[in-house]
């Protein structure tokens, strides 16, 4: 299995991709990789790792063919989404701000394939905040890109309308909860519309920072980071999640949907 | 600068009497020190509206700021806890780099306790080294400050914070930072700021 699915590869039509979600499968093989490694040392004496687990783990980062992580292709032009996300902002986050995100990544990647193959404990704990913070940048930003399209292009189907009127009661109602939460996030931040596989319902969440949301499955993301909305809204975030309703991607909304209900 | 200071800093500053509406006047420093106790609401605008009173009150033109420079006292302390100016600033610009705060925050050079001694450090969001258990080695007292929050520098240098921390050296008051230095040794407290 590919840990990082190269975005052209993808059929975006096709729900059975989504099932193989980037999100949970990466963070899922990177966390149960390093979660061994760290196990082990802690049982250990010495700094160092045994020399078979860090040869496995190792083995596992290269195994997905030393694949990097890559900026993927916007589905469509910078000037799509307007006038609720203006072209320069698109400009700027899509190829300065995810693309950072993506370089850094894969450096620290390096990094960590390079600590693990020398069974280096003490550098694998010292590189989690990095590839947390671009790992999850990453990850973010390639979910949000899909779950946007060009205003009046897509509706809520069929899967979604259910799920919405069964946990929020209407469209309406959903969109006044996760605007609400989404603006009151401190700093920066993202709101997502997730589902919860245990109950089989949908949630709002937020998350911090760039940390990924891992306890729901991403239906719908809404980066609230000032450079998401500064250039159009200034300070006035309020107006700004108010108008991305308007070029919100109901049709990957409703993929997602299936693909994690399956 | 406009909109940092009428709408950022002004959204803070009504966000924080509304907070403390019903409740007896006291200067935003006195809310600091159990301001993460008091709950988001005091944390978050009573931090804000600190934070950005300070950090106007150390900045100045850069023409007017070229002339200013650390006292003895500062510049001592300076040496002592980094070396030179140059590794003091180096360090806070490490601090203030995007890989090292995460997101939202600042950077602050900090008296310690004791007074004897500098060190650069950062906090998230609008916290500041004032409040009780926002930064490990416990309460100190700012002496300078960095906002790093994307508004801060958004419009000019839009991703590029390294840049923004760069230039913002050439609009420092030494002045006022040895001055707030000097109060900090002397009085083991923050700095009072204005409102």
């Amino acid at each position: 299995a590919h840990l990082l699915i190269p975005f052209h590869h993808r059929n975006r039509l096709s729900p059975s991709y989504l099932n193989m979600s980037p999100t949970t499968t990466t963070t899922k093989l990177i966390t149960q990789s390093i979660g061994k490694s760290l196990r082990a040392a802690v049982n250990v004496r010495s700094a160092t790792i045994p020399k078979h687990l860090s040869q496995s783990t190792a083995a596992l980062f290269s195994a997905y063919g030393g694949a990097k992580p890559t900026l993927p292709d916007l589905p469509y032009d910078y000037n799509a989404l307007e006038p609720a996300i203006s072209t320069e902002t698109m400009t700027l986050h899509h190829s300065k701000h995810h693309n950072t995100y993506v370089t850094n990544l894969s450096a620290g990647l390096e990094k960590l394939d390079a600590a693990l193959s020398a069974g280096d404990a003490g550098a694998l704990i010292a590189l989690q905040p990095a590839i947390k913070f671009n790992g999850g940048g990453h990850i973010n930003h390639t979910l949000f890109w899909d779950n946007l399209a060009a205003p009046d292009t897509t509706a809520p189907g069929p899967e979604t309308t259910a799920a919405i009127a069964a946990a929020f009661g209407d469209l309406d109602s959903m969109k006044t909860t996760m605007s609400a939460q989404t603006v009151a996030v401190q700093g920066s931040g993202w709101g997502w519309l997730g589902y919860n596989a245990a109950s089989g319902r949908l949630e709002i969440a937020t998350c911090p920072n760039q940390d990924p949301l891992l306890n729901l499955t991403p239906l719908l993301g809404i980066d609230v980071w000032e450079h998401a909305y500064y250039v159009d809204y200034r300070n006035v975030r309020p107006d700004y999640v108010k108008n991305i309703w308007n070029v919100i991607n109901w049709n990957t909304v409703e993929e997602r949907l299936v693909a994690a209900k399956q | 600068m406009k909109i940092h200071h009428d709408k950022h800093h002004a959204t803070y500053v009504a966000n924080i009497n509304k907070a403390t509406e019903g409740k007896d006047e006291v200067p935003v420093l006195d809310l600091m020190e159990s301001a993460i106790e008091a709950g988001p609401a005091v944390r978050n605008n009573g931090g804000g509206h600190y934070n950005h009173a300070f950090f106007w009150s150390e900045m100045m033109p850069a023409d007017a700021a070229a002339k200013t420079k650390p006292s003895d006292q500062l510049q001592s302390l300076i040496d002592k806890s980094f070396g030179s100016t140059d590794e003091m600033k180096a360090a806070f610009e490490a601090k203030a780099a995007p890989g090292a705060t995460f997101g939202s925050g600042w950077v602050w050079v900090v008296v310690n306790q004791a007074g004897d001694e500098l060190k650069v450090v950062n906090t998230p969001n609008q916290d500041n080294p004032l409040m009780k258990g926002a930064i490990e080695d416990g309460i100190m007292f700012p002496i300078l400050g960095l906002d790093v929050w994307e508004h801060a520098y958004y419009l000019k240098y839009q991703n590029r914070r390294p840049e923004y921390v760069s230039n913002w050296w050439n609009v420092v008051n030494w002045d006022k930072v040895s001055e707030n230095c000097a109060y900090v040794v002397e009085n083991h407290a923050g700095v009072p700021v204005q409102g």
